[in-house]
């Protein structure tokens, strides 16, 4: 116990990071939950104090996103990336423990302060009404999981390019090195803005400056532009991982040879060029001129053929093969699905006319949550059942694996599917309470069990991993899901530390 | 080279379909994005959590608004605190309300009856019950264009802020 959690080995991090992240899935669930239970009806159910549940709400996506998706792609990356590119450790092990080791006290802050002003934080609000230090606390701990997740990304981008074994071409590595090298270089580019916007936040909290304080001839909408130009990119930060988990379980499961090497590669570097010129389609209702409007409309679309190439890369590698539906497999093509439902629904939002229909509305909650939850977290626990022998020497029960999967397949399509007609009727996002019609009621309704149908998948899935830990059968480890072919060949036991 | 060529046929597909949807989009936009020159003018002023709203000829509601049917007008919205969002959702009426900025959308109702009128941008405890309501009638017909210079928002060229002066 103790030597893993002072070790800089990869694999002891990388299960580190791996642990904590599962451990902030389960807390952010719970609160997503709450916050489901409290929209069951009208009025007020188990939360008395609106403000609590912005509390809830606001915690709830900052813990997802970055103690959840950030973290676990780090994990599955640091066990990995070494591994595949054949060398002995990441290139700097003790800065990577440093890395995961400022995670913790960046939770720490967003845990205990709770913040109330939404994951994105926006001025006026964030700094002229939000109480502190709820708000300072979040600040820092945004700050301090940004400074963590760009040390990860040098650690990465260095391993991968420098430490890389010099016989294996880049273009002979696998395609999840691909996406962890390119969403690294993602990193490095886009956090640098909200680093920036942080600071700014902070001072104009403090009073000794007005970037974003209107009464100080500050502008809230350049708040806005700094975060989405981080924060759009983000969007494939957090995809392109799981992207590259699915080229990896997809062609295995299918027992068939990847469609095409090039296209996925081409599709991963098109996706992260054009990320980069979408961001102001979050913005489309503050008060863009047209012209404005129809370029971010344009730069929004670009980035569809990509996404389209990975789906077809992943039908076209499935097309005729003999696929073999275990647990990680049903993840994964359950997220492609989803993945599905989310891009057209992305579509439909970038339409500037439509955009004035969805905005802000529940349809962009059902959104969003169809990537993150569907395909980014679908790939996500696909790949922790697959790499579940790897890590343990033990197997989960696969069983209980495929029932995991039907909950949250059922559940999660419940919940986003129906918000997305609860936003067309007009509720908007962050509200503790609705307008008391018949429609909004019976949706809600349907969410909310949809919500307890994916938490009892989350919590059953949380059961089979520990238990199974310690007391799974021995795995096979030549072949533990019986794929006919070497499940890692390069398995390799070397002494830690 | 078989296999490339339908996923080059699947791109051209992909890539046609989105030119066809962006440029339908685009020429919608085009014309929501300009109010008629006739339009009448309403300013919004959003503010924690209530609505304001002022009609050409001075007169004030506050958490009620009273239209005519097709009429077009125009409103122009800003709040007065922390960034909020003007929205009729059965109109499709959305505009962001920003201290310092003015935004403008417009809307010819074309039914009478009573609509819904709430803040669609996380404002703070009671955002979630920020609402009004808005009231199309019959067209009247007999209010008098008769603006005060005074009263219309001016946006300062220097900083872009805009003033409202009172």
């Amino acid at each position: 116990m103790w030597e893993i959690l002072f070790s800089t080995h990869h694999t002891d991090i990388g299960l580190l990071y791996i642990i904590l992240s599962l451990v902030a899935f389960m807390i952010g669930g719970a609160l997503a939950l709450v916050i489901r239970t409290e929209l069951f009806l009208p009025g007020a159910q188990i939360i008395t104090d609106p403000n609590t549940f912005h509390r809830i709400f606001t915690t709830h996506g900052t813990n997802m996103l970055f103690l959840w998706l950030l973290p676990f792609a780090a994990g599955v990356g640091n066990y990995l990336i070494p591994i595949m590119v054949k060398y002995k450790d990441m290139a700097w092990p003790k800065l990577n423990a440093v890395a995961f080791w400022m995670i913790p006290v960046g939770m720490a802050l967003v845990w205990l302060g709770m913040a109330d002003f939404t994951w994105y934080a926006t001025p006026p609000y964030s700094i002229l009404r939000a109480p502190g230090p709820a708000a300072e606390m979040w600040i820092f701990g945004l700050k301090i999981l940004g400074l963590s997740s760009i040390l990860g990304a040098i650690n990465f981008i260095v391993t991968i390019l420098k430490m890389k074994h010099p016989d294996l071409p880049l273009m002979k590595t696998s395609l999840f090195v691909w996406g962890t090298l390119v969403t690294s270089i993602m990193i490095l580019v886009a956090l640098p803005t909200f680093t920036a916007a942080l600071i700014m936040l902070f001072t104009d909290r403090l009073g000794v400056s007005g970037f974003f304080n209107p009464n100080m001839g500050g502008d809230p909408i350049a708040y806005q532009h700094l975060f989405w130009f981080t924060f759009h990119p983000e969007v494939y930060i957090f995809a392109i991982p799981a992207i590259g988990m699915a080229y990896e379980l997809i062609p295995r499961f299918a027992r068939k040879p990847l469609f095409s090497y090039q296209s996925g590669v081409t599709a991963f570097v098109l996706l992260a060029i054009v990320a980069f010129a979408s961001w102001a389609h979050h913005m489309y209702a503050t008060g863009m001129d047209f012209t404005m409007k129809t370029t971010f409309m344009v730069g929004t679309l670009a980035a569809v053929p990509a996404s389209a190439l990975h789906v077809f890369n992943w039908i076209a590698t499935m097309w005729g093969g003999r696929i073999k539906f275990s647990t990680p497999m049903s993840f994964v093509v359950g997220g492609l699905v989803l993945f599905f439902y989310a891009g057209a629904g992305g579509v439909v939002n970038s339409m500037m006319p439509l955009d004035f229909l969805t905005h802000d509305s529940y349809w962009v909650v059902g959104h969003f949550h169809l990537f993150v939850m569907g395909l980014i977290t679908f790939a996500f626990l696909g790949m922790i059942h697959y790499l579940f022998p790897l890590i343990t020497g033990r197997m989960y029960n696969e069983r209980v694996g495929m029932i995991t999967f039907w909950l949250l397949f059922v559940g999660v399509s419940m919940v986003f599917l129906t918000q997305h007609v609860l936003g067309l009727y007009g509720q908007p996002r962050r509200v503790f309470d609705y307008v008391p019609v018949e429609p909004l009621i019976i949706m809600n309704q349907i969410a909310t069990v949809g919500a307890m149908i994916s938490g009892s998948g989350a919590a059953l899935f949380m059961a089979n991993m520990i238990y199974s830990a310690g007391k799974g059968k021995p795995a096979d480890m030549r072949d533990p899901f019986k794929l006919g072919e070497q499940y890692f060949d390069y398995t390799r036991k070397e002494p830690h530390h | 080279m078989g296999h490339g060529m339908i996923e080059w046929v699947y791109v051209g597909v992909v890539i046609m379909l989105l030119v066809y949807l962006g440029a339908a989009a685009w020429d919608v936009e085009r014309l929501l994005d300009h109010p008629p020159k006739d339009s009448k003018v309403v300013r919004v002023i959003a503010q924690q959590w209530f609505w304001t709203f002022e009609h050409e000829d001075g007169t004030r509601e506050v958490g009620e608004l009273h239209l005519q049917k097709g009429v077009p007008y125009k409103f122009e919205v800003t709040a007065r605190d922390v960034n909020h969002a003007f929205n009729i959702p059965d109109l499709t009426v959305l505009i962001d309300a920003i201290p310092g900025r003015i935004n403008t959308v417009w809307v010819m109702p074309d039914a009478t009856g009573e609509y819904l009128i709430q803040c669609r941008e996380y404002c703070g405890f009671s955002h979630y019950q920020m609402r009004a309501k808005l009231i199309v009638e019959e067209g009247v017909s007999n209010v008098s264009a008769n603006i005060d210079a005074k009263d219309i928002p001016v946006v300062l060229p220097e900083t872009k802020a805009a003033v409202v002066s009172n």
